[in-house]
């Protein structure tokens, strides 16, 4: 469907994504943020809307919205504010959030990444602060509200209108998601819903400067959802409009079942937000030593720490992009690099067993028994010629499941490698005896034979003869 | 000034979620626009100058501005009193008629 | 010791210092006034007599353990819009049916700690919008110099309780007037405190920007001990300010003396179509003033004319939003419907009275898609100014002099079709909550009628030692305060 979009028309498409800041309590009370409590006991007065209740602004909210700002290259506003946004629904306790209208704590910024192969660059036109809904569950006789979540401290950012595809929404999203991740911001857990978008759609002929009218799908958190319902809205719109229609400019909703958006609202229930300056919070100030403070502990992001795995460990491009997808995996790798130096094994497991094991068990290396000293030690018994590959992806199962001592099991299952001369020579000699042809072979010049004589000993020492120890052995014995 | 000292009042009724009972939208029109009418008089002076201020001064100046607080928990209330001052609920949850998404 | 109702903190304090009273025994003569005579006044919406007792008790107990302070055992009369742990807050209204405070307001854990005792909660306009009290969902309180008179509002149950001696002091609070009027109507003293001194967490909002909590008193050293006990930095209220906090009854002392005091007296508070005894008796006031030492400057506030209109623009588009938590969802009266929308609909329609109704529609509408330039901001402006032109007074005088009402309490129903005409009332009292600053109101004389008439005071912001100083000084040598209603 993307194909025949470039031919006639142009899709327009800006992200306001709401990203849930990883803070202990909630934007405006004392009460946990914390997912998964049993409903209605994470609520005080002021996340409830309680008669005679007041606001007061979490300090750790505001900073980590103004790193995510700073990680994103946007300019911290020194003066900033905040507004009632009036809307009535049962999951907004007081029936206005408080958010930031014309003075949010962020504004500009920029997001470089890469889509299909080539560097793009998306522009952020604001991230403001605000608080989170509670949650609604509906069943046949009504709807159930918990509002653990009400009153959570949720910043949004909003793109400007600068992508043009789907694929360009997904690099955007997949971006900011690992940026919130690597910067502490957030722990992006789509399923908790910790990042969820409302997503702007146009579409203009090729060449029009003027944007067409915009639909929103509003709360989606599955990026292939966005993707789907992106690519549908383009296909719609531009039937719609090949076939004399014209969009409506409306909120819309995805069916993911069917792989199609909806009409959601109509216009006589248009909103009308009645916006005001929040009368009982004061304005936040932000001095430029605030701003470099906060600079200084900003932490390394996605590209610098990929960049870093090619300089200062000599990885491969494709091993430090592959590491760094994910905050976890490379925190992990990260910190096995601290105790050794064998960086490419490291890697090499990271990406072969461990990921095959993740997939196969699904558990995730962090909730596994394996942990990143115990991988390192791995990497040292093969990188020392202690245990065989092989014989370390059977260690790494064992750890990833049961855990323990790496050096304890090769004992106990007697994984190590035989490097003794006196046995290999015994092995060696046993091989030449039982295999004439092959010594006959490698004697006329046929250098692969030695390979055979290789096996008989691996197959007598039941794969524990060190690989090199015994080509080395084989060929003094041989006398070449 | 706006023009118009005459309000849609079923309409701001209806944004503010009021019913108004019958009578009572006819009655509410008369006194707000009188009162429409008579905060006409803010019009006649010149404001081109002078800034908004959005709350008490005395506050906006001890200390103004940077009110925060630290991100550590305060106790929040106990779960049965928030449950027996909602008029309906089921499960530890607050009950309201089907929202409709 | 029997009428220990009609005393005051400070009096009371130094008998129950001196063992010659208890808290049981206060607590017990107030009650048996509340029998004798609130069927008549109807100050009290709930009282807990079982509670303000056991209250009493601990506090009497407290004192033979050693506890001390002037408050220890003082029953007080409550506001119904502030939230004390355990006790209803209806503010009036049906829409809070059934809600039981789960908290207590700063200024209540504060008076709680200092060992005050709540005897219940008194009556106010609904939502505190009002100038007579009529707009209360349950009943009407009367005027106890005449009671078929207003008391004042919206703080009207609290004048009326503490005029009545059925309560020692009461709180309320101020959003435009609510405290100083309702105690020039009922013969108390009512005081403002500037905006930010006293916690507002758990004062159930009306309009944020303006409300503050205060003291309706018998006398101007009471209303400076209760302000003493509220005042202060609150981490749970962003807007109090973070100011050192003195004692403010130390400096009413015997010496009344205003020697070296500039007290101004700004034109525009003598309005055209003000009841001429009002006027009589506030000049009588600022004649005394002089005799005592003060020296009377002529000022200007030049935009107070248009203090009607921003106050009924901003305390409506605040309160528009403050009061939408009232939807029948977690706590409350609820009407039920097919969906959220028609239950918020039916609820709000039944939960609301009709002057809380009309406030919500104006404060909506001033704030809609359109109108917002035209009417909010602009009334911002001018609230700008008119705080200006307090700033440019205090150049001149250390305090001013004004009236509180343009007439004495009027008779119960004589305005309640008219709420432009009862607006307008408030254009004395309005000006200081739009500029943050302080007032305090004290009984100045009496009309023909024998209805109380109040004397204004208004000072800058923080500037509360110098208005309660004045207070005291007038108070202490004219001595209207001592007059009580026949009751």
């Amino acid at each position: 469907m993307d194909t025949c979009a470039p031919m006639k028309y142009e899709a327009c498409i800006g992200l306001e994504t709401h990203v849930m800041q990883k803070t202990v309590t909630k934007m405006f009370c004392g009460c946990r943020n914390e997912y998964g409590a049993p409903p209605n006991t994470n609520v005080c007065p002021v996340c409830l809307g309680y008669p005679g209740a007041l606001p007061v602004l979490n300090a750790k909210a505001i900073e980590l919205c103004c790193k995510a700002g700073l990680l994103l290259g946007c300019e911290i506003n020194p003066h900033s504010k905040w507004d009632r946004k009036n809307y009535f629904y049962p999951d907004m306790s007081k029936n206005y959030q408080i958010t930031q209208a014309d003075r949010p704590l962020c504004l500009g910024g920029q997001i470089v990444t890469e889509v299909n192969g080539e560097m793009k660059t998306f522009t952020i036109e604001r991230i403001h602060q605000e608080e989170n809904a509670a949650k609604n569950t509906h069943d046949k006789s009504g709807s159930l509200i918990d509002y653990n979540r009400a009153g959570t401290a949720l910043m949004e950012i909003v793109s400007t209108p600068c992508m043009h595809s789907a694929d360009d929404a997904f690099a955007y999203i997949q971006a900011l998601k690992l940026i919130m991740e690597y910067g502490g911001i957030s722990d992006c857990d789509l399923e908790k819903g910790h990042m969820r978008s409302d997503v702007n759609v146009s579409v203009r002929p090729v060449g029009q400067e003027k944007l067409g009218a915009k639909v929103e799908i509003k709360n989606m958190n599955s990026p292939s959802f966005i993707v789907e319902a992106i690519n549908f809205e383009i296909a719609r719109q531009i039937e719609l409009i090949e076939n004399g229609g014209k969009v409506v400019q409306e909120t819309r909703g995805y069916d993911s079942d069917r792989g199609e958006t909806f009409s959601q609202r109509t216009k006589e229930d248009a909103h009308d937000y009645r916006y005001f300056p929040e009368p009982d919070l004061l304005p936040v100030e932000i001095s430029a030593a605030q701003i470099s403070q906060w600079k200084s502990e900003l932490p390394e992001l996605p590209v610098q720490r990929r960049e870093r795995y090619v300089r200062e460990l000599g990885l491969p491009d494709y091993d430090a992009k592959v590491l760094t997808a994910e905050k976890h995996i490379s925190d992990f790798f990260d910190t096995a690099c601290h105790k050794t130096k064998q960086y490419k094994l490291l890697s090499n497991y990271m990406m072969g067993k461990v990921a095959s094991l993740v997939t196969e068990k699904g558990v995730s290396v962090i909730e596994s028994k394996l942990t990143a000293g115990t991988l390192a030690q791995v990497a040292d018994l093969v990188g020392g010629g202690n245990i065989s590959s092989s014989a370390a992806n059977e260690l790494i199962e064992v750890l990833f499941t049961e855990g323990g001592d790496p050096k304890a099991i090769v004992e106990v299952k007697g994984m190590a490698q035989v490097n003794d001369d006196s046995a290999l020579e015994k092995w060696a000699e046993e091989a030449i005896a039982a295999n004439a042809k092959a010594v006959d072979a490698y004697k006329a010049g046929n250098a692969a034979s030695v390979n055979a004589l290789m096996g008989y000993v691996m197959k007598q020492s039941k794969g524990k003869a060190n690989p090199p120890a015994v080509i080395a052995m084989l060929k003094k014995k041989l006398g070449a | 000034m706006a023009d118009a000292t005459h309000m849609d009042v079923s309409y701001i009724a209806h944004l503010a979620r009021i019913h108004l009972a019958a009578g009572e939208a006819e009655l509410f029109q008369g006194q707000l626009d009188q009162v429409l009418n008579y905060v006409e008089q803010l019009g006649e002076l010149d404001l081109s100058n002078v800034e908004p201020t959005t709350r008490s001064t005395a506050a906006f100046e001890h200390p103004g501005v940077n009110v925060l607080r630290d991100d550590t928990p305060r106790p929040s209330l106990d779960h049965d009193a928030v449950i027996a001052n909602a008029p309906a609920a089921r499960d530890g949850q607050i009950l309201v008629p089907k929202i409709m998404e | 010791m029997a009428g220990l109702n009609t005393k005051t903190i400070s009096e009371l304090s130094g008998l129950l210092e001196q063992g010659r009273c208890t808290s049981v025994e206060i607590v017990n003569d107030v009650l048996a006034a509340m029998d004798e005579r609130d069927g008549r006044i109807g100050a009290y919406l709930t009282v807990d007599r079982a509670a303000a007792l056991v209250q009493a008790e601990a506090a009497d107990k407290a004192r033979a353990a050693g506890k001390k302070g002037v408050l220890l055992g003082i029953p007080l009369a409550i506001k119904d819009l502030l939230n004390v742990k355990g006790q209803p807050c209806t503010c009036s209204s049906k829409i809070l049916e059934g809600y039981i405070a789960p908290y207590d307001a700063t200024a209540i854990a504060k008076l709680r700690e200092a060992g005050a005792v709540f005897l219940g909660r008194v009556n106010m306009d609904e939502f505190a919008m009002g100038s007579s009290t009529e707009s209360s969902a349950f009943k009407k309180t009367r005027n106890p110099w005449n009671t078929d008179h207003v008391p004042g509002g919206s703080s009207g149950g609290s004048a009326a309780s503490v005029a009545a001696d059925e309560a020692i002091a009461a709180l309320g609070s101020d959003t435009g007037g609510s405290i100083r009027q309702p105690a020039a109507f009922c013969g108390c003293v009512g005081l403002k405190p500037t905006y930010g001194m006293i916690s507002r967490y758990g004062l159930t909002a009306f309009a944020s920007s303006l409300d503050q909590i205060g003291p309706i008193t018998k006398t101007v050293k009471d209303a400076a001990i209760l302000l003493t006990a509220m005042v202060g930095k609150d981490p749970m209220d962003s807007t109090t300010v973070d100011l050192p906090v003195p004692d403010y009854s130390k400096d009413l002392t015997d010496d009344h003396s205003l020697k070296g005091m500039r007290l101004g007296l700004p034109k525009e508070y003598f309005v055209e179509g003000m009841d001429p005894e009002v006027e009589t008796a506030v000049r009588n006031a600022i004649e005394h003033c002089k005799k005592l030492g003060a020296k009377i400057v002529d000022i200007s506030l030049p935009h107070s004319k248009y203090a009607i209109a921003v106050y009924y623009i901003i305390a409506t588009a605040e309160a528009s939003a403050n009061l939408a938590r009232f939807d029948g969802i977690r706590y409350g009266l609820r009407k039920d419907g097919a969906d959220p929308i028609e239950l918020y609909g039916k609820t709000r329609a039944a939960g609301f009275g009709p002057e809380v109704k009309r406030r919500i529609i104006l404060g909506t509408y001033v704030l809609s898609s359109g109108y917002y330039d035209a009417y909010y901001l602009r009334a911002q402006k001018v609230r700008t100014l008119i705080h200006n032109d307090f700033r440019a007074a205090s150049a001149h005088c250390d305090a001013i002099l004004a009236p509180v009402t343009p007439t004495p309490a009027y008779r119960i129903g004589e305005k309640t079709s008219d709420p432009l005409k009862m607006y307008l009332d408030d254009i004395l009292t309005t000006p200081v909550n739009l500029a943050g600053i302080c007032g305090l109101s004290v009984p100045c004389g009496f009309s023909k009628a024998g209805m109380p008439i109040g004397l204004q005071i208004l000072g800058d912001s923080f500037m509360e030692p110098i208005i309660l100083k004045v207070g005291h000084a007038y108070e202490q040598t004219t001595g209207w305060h001592e007059r009580r209603p026949a009751n």
